[in-house]
């Protein structure tokens, strides 16, 4: 990942601030940084979102084929992830220096959503054992200044919400043959249900403390970090350690404490702000990329 | 712990009383054409298109008798004798260390020319080429002085003074080296209680304000100490203000600073940095500045 050189002096700094409740950029340790979200930002996704968190920069588009059903679940339809590093957020991504972690992101997000508990990926079905809709979820790195977990999460779960799949007819001709017919009307389409698409929270333990939202900076403190992904009820539906170093048990349950209450509050206010950009409609003036 | 989410604001459309003040200015974006007189030099930033001079920068036109160049807004470090710097080091190499500073090359620091602990002045004796790492390891940050620019552009650097070596705990604020305005002293000992180095590679260094120092350890002797919460405070909003003034484009220098840091009091620290605090921070700093300038 994306790292910075700190001196010995510097992460003593960091670390007392830590201690004292009072981070570098004066937030608390249960402070997220202000985000700044924008859905239906690429024409031609069917659901896509910007979002930024700090000099994070993450692009997610949604796209729906139609496919065949996996033979295990065969009511069910699938998401697909693939997360794509550019080299515009740091030259270690140019060539190949991107694609281990774009593979580490990616098999966590399949992990995170890619079950029914996050997704009502029945919904997703259109005809059981021969078809069903897949979502290819595509995520760009656009910059990173730390927290990509949390920020991905956001915009696919923005991304989801904007989401919209055309209605399918299915006609049975005279042989018993079925054809699938989409609907010519972009207005007649189905939503996603993303109420329990989990937000992460990844917390990083720094020194006797844990802190959410991590800069680079901070990041660079701390030996290692957990990953919640966790739903609108509190619910935590994924728990991953990253990094080398060890969490005893005592902190692992305080930090997942932490984690459950901060990951709750994501989501009302993402929620309220996706149904005020809907509201807004045509009238909304797109920003995209050009500020 | 409320997370702060929003939709993005497009940006401000430039209006034509703010242009006004850039009157006598020469600013061009690349593409444009300078001249089609052919009596000119092409100089930096320029380039020759169809017998035209033409701009390959955005930036200020400058013009020295026949010599027509372009001053780029945005760049890396173009470091000239004398400028105050900070930098990090990259690599101890033998009788040197390699310093990131934001010019286009690493620049170096020679063995030779920093103050051994101890201040006396001796040659260097291969005792301690081999206890460089013990003064300066990686990651460490400096603060110095150019020393020398090479034929290449890469600048040596040197620390042979008190006020210059290693730095201890603080913050480092990234900005635009363009941003910082140059000034007699780059040290300051701010009045709110921390004290500033604004590096002109736009490196700047906030640090509590250090009490009396040893001298004997010449610079090398850095404090573990945890610093306190009063300063703390001051440092981080500090830093916030730094980031809104560059984001807004404001020249950085001691004043500019610190009406900043007075304007932007009656906030939280961690509010500093959302888009209509940082708008009303900005508004009376500007006001404050102008009214300064008379």
């Amino acid at each position: 990942m994306a790292s910075v050189q700190v001196s010995e002096a510097e992460k003593v700094y960091i670390m007392h601030g830590v201690r004292d409740d009072l981070r570098v950029d004066g937030r608390g340790c249960e402070d997220y940084r202000h985000m700044v979200i924008e859905t239906d930002v690429v024409s031609n996704t069917d659901g896509s979102a910007k979002v930024s968190l700090g000099h994070s920069d993450i692009l997610v588009g949604v796209k729906a084929e139609i496919g065949k059903p996996r033979a295990l679940v065969p009511d069910e339809g699938y998401l697909e992830f693939f997360v794509d590093c550019s080299a515009n957020a740091t030259p270690e991504f140019e060539g190949r220096g991107g694609e281990e972690l774009g593979i580490d992101l990616s098999n966590t997000l399949y992990k995170v959503f890619n079950n029914k508990h996050s997704i009502d990926l029945r919904s997703l079905c259109i005809c059981p054992g021969e078809h069903c809709w897949v979502l290819y979820v595509d995520v760009l790195l656009l910059q990173c200044d730390g927290n990509l977990f949390d920020a991905i999460s956001i915009a696919i779960k923005a991304a989801l919400f904007n989401t919209r799949i055309p209605k399918v007819h299915i006609s049975e001709d005279a042989e018993g043959g079925k054809e699938i017919e989409l609907s010519d009307d972009p207005y007649d389409c189905v939503r996603l249900n993303v109420e329990n698409v989990p937000c992460i929270v990844t917390l990083c333990k720094v020194g006797q403390r844990h802190v959410v939202d991590a800069t680079l900076q901070e990041k660079a403190c701390s030996v290692a970090s957990l990953l919640l992904a966790v739903t609108h009820k509190g619910m935590v539906t994924c728990v991953r350690k990253m990094g080398g170093g060890s969490l005893d048990p005592e902190s692992i349950s305080e930090m997942t404490e932490t984690g459950k209450r901060v990951g709750k509050a994501l989501h009302a206010p993402l929620m309220d702000l996706l149904k005020k950009e809907e509201g807004l409609g045509k009238n909304r003036q797109k920003v995209g990329f050009l500020r | 712990m409320a997370a702060d989410m929003r939709l993005p604001t497009a940006g401000e459309q430039i209006s034509s009383s703010s242009l006004s003040l850039l009157d006598g200015k020469h600013l061009v974006v690349p593409g444009d054409v300078i001249t089609s007189d052919t009596g000119f030099m092409r100089g930096h930033g320029t380039y020759m298109d169809e017998e035209k001079l033409t701009a390959s920068v955005a930036g200020e036109v400058e013009r020295v008798n026949k010599l027509i160049c372009v001053r780029p807004l945005k760049t890396r470090f173009n470091g000239e004798v004398g400028d105050v710097v900070v930098g990090r080091i990259t690599e101890v190499q033998q009788k040197r260390w390699k310093v990131e500073t934001n010019s286009r090359l690493d620049s170096v620091l020679l063995l030779s020319s920093v103050n051994l602990p101890g201040g006396e002045l001796r040659r260097r004796s291969a005792e301690d080429e081999l206890s460089m790492r013990d003064y300066l390891q990686e990651g460490d940050l400096i603060s110095a002085e150019v020393q020398s620019v090479f034929a290449d552009g890469a600048l040596s650097l040197h620390t042979r003074s008190l006020k210059y070596g290693k730095l201890g705990q603080g913050v480092l604020v990234l900005v635009s080296p363009s941003l910082v305005k140059r000034q007699k002293t780059h040290f300051h000992n701010l009045p709110c209680g921390a004290s500033i180095i604004l590096g002109s590679n736009g490196y700047i260094w906030l640090y509590p304000t250090p009490g009396q120092q040893d001298e004997e350890a010449g610079g090398y002797y850095t404090s573990m100490e945890p610093v306190p919460l009063s300063d703390r405070e001051v440092i981080s909003r500090l830093r916030n203000c730094l980031l809104v003034l560059a984001a807004h484009k404001i020249l950085l220098y001691d004043t500019s600073v610190l009406y900043c840091f007075e304007s932007s009091l009656s906030h939280q620290i961690k509010d500093i940095l959302k888009p209509e605090v940082m708008d009303e921070i900005v508004m009376k700093t500007r006001q404050r500045l102008m009214e300064q300038e008379g």
